[in-house]
């Protein structure tokens, strides 16, 4: 049943603190940065070479960031699929991060692609090549984007007092939030297929073939849960409001039900292909693997019970552990275990790598803006303590 | 939700699901075969004699800038193919030395480019079409003007042949595409015209397979004549005795170079075609005295990766069935459920 | 700067620029012409001109077996010296059936006469190839068998010397199906000698021999078949002036094609440069400089100074290339590439630890607040 106290509202107070300027200024720097990889080149500013020619923008910004951006897409599945409306309120903060988690991914691609000015040509007959797995999802997530955007529009709407046109959005909101399911779905599911054709490029630990699809779109669901406890936690902790916890609590449940799923689908994957001996050798992805493991592995012990998952603490280290495990898998997979042959070398550029961080904190950045300008969190319930 | 809605949700939902599953049922995408018309490279390591004419002529027909790695640039001494280099040739060691094609204390010449394979991972992998396979000759192509410069196509390829121009806020990558701009000027691959001792020879799949076998069934020491240039069929035949083929050539002195044959003697081959049966087949063949894993060339199965990915694509969204029935589904939950919660008195994000 | 080396006054020089009639400058030309052939160091021009002023002329016994004489038409083309001062005057050309004024029986009497007075000092110098077959019946100098006049000659010198692809490996005479048996010197005598392989070999190939071993009592260092290592050292591929040709894919296809006329490569014309071992491109023929050569004149090398490739393979055959393991400066199977940055790590890190200590912190400080209680029903 609907919590009738919860109408979002917006936060209003400064936007100027230390913080908001800080990533102000690392914003500033990527932009920069970006502007002169413009006129001088990829290699100009990257460290990428023809051995690693998928770096962090790529393996953080695009797979990893899109995936953190799915919190939207978990409470969407949860709240309109699954009809649990007590996690309403939790839905437009999430819907917001994505929105921007999602923009930022897809600007990223941008920025990354050699040839940028040709991107339309993804989405053209005639170019478009459509066995190509980034094609796929390339079109998802551009269509997902656009999607979230319309989902999001009520709140500008409500800000912007045009009440009829939110209305009438509100008739068809329905078939937005059902694609708002699919599409995530399909290209988070497809940012594992990508690594398909890598064939044995990919080190046994992480080329689980055929189930790539599925290992994705699970740890995308729960990373999407996880960044749903963090951004709410920080929120709370933030803007100093009252803990979220009694809605965080059976949210983690349902969780860790999938995330017992996944670990069950992960070991047999490994298991059934016989990969598991290799995460014994004397190697840097062997020890990669097993952080990776626990980091999924932890939260399994940590959150087992009701009681623990009533911890705001327990639950925020484990949405940390796990938005870390799902990060693991994909940088392992894109990156560490990118077996692209004796003699190359790569490690982000101090310049790729502030790329990542300005754009991360733009991120954050815009969202503390529309938080406080827009009706987005429930209306003010301070901290109590 | 109350339980009867629940139940009516997921009969139709997962009765959707699986029609989609059933209407489109694991299509295999088996590994393309080979074009008929197919022209490629029979590389030979064991004529290499490391002279680089290859890698020169490359750079002069294709208009490639000078690579250097040295710190006095005199002359181009590219270390890898590149954004500058189409073709190289790299240089196996091991221990002393002491004699060619031989693994241990030995030493032997590899040419690295384009394998045109027969089932490209990149063009599988290429969102926008730019990397194309010739329907007749097989050729992969290389369309900068589609390109969008994602790179997957250098991820994907087994053989980390195309390689991209970093360097440049125009970049595009670069890869042999078999000299199909002088096939108009009835020319051919130059690495295969310019190589001395018929090292890099060009023709067709079909005639070079021929050759590789024939070479292979050669014993080492056996004395027997080599080929240059361009092999074509009628050459072959005269090459395996046969005597129509002395009559189909017509000899038009030195300048033919299809007539260009040396006698010398057979070295000691691995009893391997690669390029035969990997991945479906390479349209760039090569024969070795040394290991193809230790030349840097890995050990591919029959099943091409690009048919393993779309076997994947088209199973959960060929022809876009399965995505619509669930967009289906899905639509009927949400509208139900979103209807749901107007009822309750305007409550909707 | 040579005379630093020698003094003006010194009587030895004057003495031997009397003795050769020849001035000093000429003379002392010579020994450096001779010092760089044999590529010695500077200085060793002094010890040339020193050894050289010597009284005493070594004598020499010079044979000919199955020979076109075309070794000694050779050395007749030499000009630093010319050859009659270097063998009327510094040598003792004691026998040589094509220059000695003596023929027939007073001629082998010479030959006895000078290998009694010089036992165990004359330098024996063999040109042609000598016949074993049936006997050695094939060639007789003065009812001798070559054969027999070999071992009689070599038994009491001082060092052999193999003059001419012929004697040092049995050259033209013995291509295949070799009739006569035609072998080089050491082959009949059962041990190594020193051979100036070529057809013909260049003459201060031998002169520079010459002179090594007066000047320093000993023959330059030699190869395994006997060849001297400052000629002989390097096949004519690893210093030829169109291997830049070569290894640009420039051959000449047809003699007067366009190749050809731009002096390019000649291996597909069957130049055997790339497995004969001499040092024809670097000093030339008949001293004009080192552009007078077969190849220079755009002929492939025909290897004829080389066993198993002159007069045994076609002269338009393609020949096999020897020595080609690669230098270090070629590009390996792997090559280290791509760049990791220190920075950037130290950076991430940094980045990473203040994120892990704040999300640690965070976790703890929430842990201190009371649990949230389990939800009464109905709420």
């Amino acid at each position: 049943m609907a919590n009738h106290t919860h109408a979002p509202a917006p936060l209003g107070g400064s936007l100027f603190t230390p913080f908001t300027l800080l990533l102000g200024t690392l914003s500033a720097i990527a932009g920069v940065i970006l502007l002169y990889r413009l006129f001088y080149g990829l290699g100009a500013v990257t460290n990428l070479n023809d051995g690693y020619p998928w770096g962090i923008w790529i393996a953080y910004d695009v797979v990893v960031g899109s995936a953190f951006a799915c919190g939207g897409y978990a409470m969407a599945l949860l709240v309109y699929i699954f009809n649990k409306g007590q996690y309403h309120p939790l839905v437009r903060p999430a819907l917001l991060a994505s929105l921007f988690g999602y923009t930022l991914a897809g600007a990223s691609v941008i920025f990354d692609l050699g040839r940028w000015w040709n991107f339309w040509h993804i989405f053209w007959p005639g170019y478009a090549q459509v066995n190509s797995v980034m094609f796929e999802v390339a079109v998802c997530i551009s269509a997902y984007i656009v999607v979230m955007w319309i989902e999001f529009a009520p709140a500008f709407l409500e800000k912007w007092g045009l009440k009829d046109v939110r209305q009438k959005l509100n008739k068809l909101l329905f078939f937005f939030i059902a694609l708002g399911v699919l599409l995530p779905s399909m290209h988070q599911s497809s940012l594992g297929s990508l690594l398909v054709i890598f064939g044995e490029q990919i080190h046994p630990l992480w080329q689980s073939g055929m189930l790539l699809p599925l290992i994705y779109l699970m740890t995308a669901i729960l990373l999407g849960f996880a960044v749903v406890i963090f951004e709410a936690t920080l929120s709370s902790t933030g803007f100093r409001r009252q803990l979220e916890t009694p809605v965080l609590a059976p949210l983690a449940k349902l969780m860790y039900g999938l995330l017992a799923a996944y670990v069950v689908v992960r070991v047999l994957d490994l298991l059934l292909r016989g990969a598991l001996g290799s995460a014994f050798a004397a190697t840097w992805q062997a020890f990669w693997f097993w952080v990776e493991m626990a980091c999924f592995v932890v939260p399994l012990a940590t959150l087992a019970t009701d009681r623990a998952r009533r911890s705001a603490g327990r639950l925020f280290a484990g949405a940390v552990l796990l938005m870390l495990g799902g990060f693991l898998l994909r940088i392992n997979g894109f990156l560490v275990g990118y077996m692209t042959g004796e003699g190359w070398h790569y490690f982000p550029s101090l310049a790729e790598l502030m790329v990542t961080v300005g754009l991360i904190a733009f991120e954050i950045l815009a969202y503390i803006y529309i938080v406080r300008n827009y009706p987005v969190l429930p209306a003010a319930q301070p901290a109590t303590r | 939700m109350d339980r009867r809605t629940f139940f009516k949700a997921s009969l139709a939902g997962g009765t959707a699901l699986a029609a989609g599953a059933a209407s489109c049922p694991a299509q295999a995408r088996e590994t393309h075969p080979m074009p008929p018309e197919a022209v490629g490279l029979l590389f030979d390591s064991v004529l290499c004699v490391g002279c680089k004419a290859c890698v020169a002529a490359c750079k002069q027909a294709n208009g490639m800038p000078m690579e250097f790695s040295t710190k006095d640039q005199y002359w181009d001494t590219p270390l890898d193919i590149s954004g500058k280099t189409l073709n190289v040739i790299k240089a196996y060691r091991n221990g002393n030395m002491e004699a060619k094609d031989r693994e241990e204390n030995g030493f032997a010449f590899i040419k690295k480019s384009c394998m045109h394979c027969v089932d490209p991972s990149c063009v599988s992998a290429c969102p926008v079409s730019a990397m194309q396979k010739d329907a007749k000759t097989g050729v992969v192509t290389y369309d900068k003007d589609a390109c969008i410069g994602c790179r997957y196509c250098v991820a994907a390829c087994p053989f980390g042949v195309p390689r991209f121009t970093y360097d440049s806020p125009t970049p595009q990558i670069s890869k042999c595409q078999l000299c199909i701009h002088r096939h108009k000027d009835g020319k051919y691959a130059a690495c295969a015209e310019v190589c001395p001792t018929g090292a890099t020879l060009y023709g067709k799949v079909s005639v070079l397979r021929e050759e590789a076998k024939r070479r292979l069934a050669l014993k080492p020491g056996e004395k027997t004549e080599f080929p240059r240039g361009h092999l074509r069929a009628a050459e072959e035949k005269a090459l395996r005795g046969a005597p129509e083929g002395k009559g189909e050539q017509r000899r038009q002195g030195w300048q033919d170079d299809g007539a260009q044959r040396y006698p010398g003697v057979a070295g000691q081959y691995l009893q391997h075609v690669y390029g035969e049966k990997e991945f479906g087949g390479t349209q760039m063949l090569m024969l070795s005295g040394v290991s193809f894993q230790k030349l840097g060339y890995p050990d591919l199965p029959p099943r091409s990766d690009a048919a393993t990915s779309e076997t994947l694509q088209h199973t959960l969204y060929g022809g876009l069935i399965a995505p619509i029935a669930v967009l289906g589904a899905l639509t009927f939950i949400a509208r139900r459920n979103v209807k749901h919660e107007d009822g309750e008195g305007g409550q909707n994000g | 700067m040579i005379e630093t080396y020698i003094d003006e006054t010194t009587e030895a020089a004057a003495t031997v620029a009397g003795r050769l009639r020849i001035d000093r400058r000429e003379f002392l030309q010579f020994c450096a012409a001779t010092a760089a052939t044999l590529g010695l160091p500077t200085g060793a021009e002094a010890a040339i001109a020193k050894a050289v002023e010597k009284a005493q002329r070594p004598s020499v016994i010079w044979l000919h077996f199955q020979e076109c004489t075309g070794c000694s038409e050779s050395l007749l083309r030499a000009e630093h010296p010319t050859l009659e001062k270097l063998i009327l005057d510094v040598i003792s050309l004691d026998y040589h059936e094509t220059l000695m004024a003596a023929a027939g029986h007073q001629a082998e009497a010479a030959r006895k006469s000078a290998m009694k007075a010089n036992k165990g000092k004359y330098i024996l110098v063999v040109e042609g190839a000598i016949p074993v077959a049936q006997d050695g019946i094939f060639c007789k100098i003065g009812g001798h068998k070559a054969i027999d006049m070999l071992k009689e000659c070599a038994a009491d010198a001082a060092a052999v010397i193999a003059m001419g692809s012929c004697a040092s490996w049995g050259g033209m005479p013995s291509t295949d199906p070799n009739p006569t048996g035609s072998s080089g010197v050491a082959d009949v005598l059962g041990k190594p000698v020193v051979t100036i392989p070529g057809c013909p070999p260049n003459p201060y190939n031998f002169l520079a021999t010459a002179v090594h071993f007066l000047t320093f009592g000993k023959l330059p260092e030699i190869d395994q078949l006997g060849r001297p290592k400052f000629a002989y050292g390097r096949i004519i591929h690893e210093h030829c002036e169109r291997r830049a040709h070569f290894d640009a894919g420039r051959f000449a296809l047809e003699f007067g094609d366009e190749g050809h006329r731009k002096g390019y490569c000649l291996y597909k014309l069957g130049c055997k440069g790339p497995e004969t071992y001499a040092n024809c491109s670097t000093i030339g023929f008949g001293d004009v400089g080192e552009s007078n050569w077969p190849v220079a004149c755009g002929h492939p090398c025909i290897g004829c100074s080389e066993k198993g490739v002159g007069f045994t393979k076609p002269i338009h055959m393609t020949a096999q290339l020897k020595g080609m393991s690669p230098p270090a400066s070629y590009p390996g199977v792997v090559e280290q590439q791509g760049k990791t940055s220190f920075v950037s790590a130290a950076a991430l890190a940094a980045i990473a630890g203040a994120a892990a200590g704040g999300a640690a912190m965070l976790a703890k400080n929430l842990g201190k607040q009371d649990d949230v209680p389990a939800p009464k029903k109905g709420e």
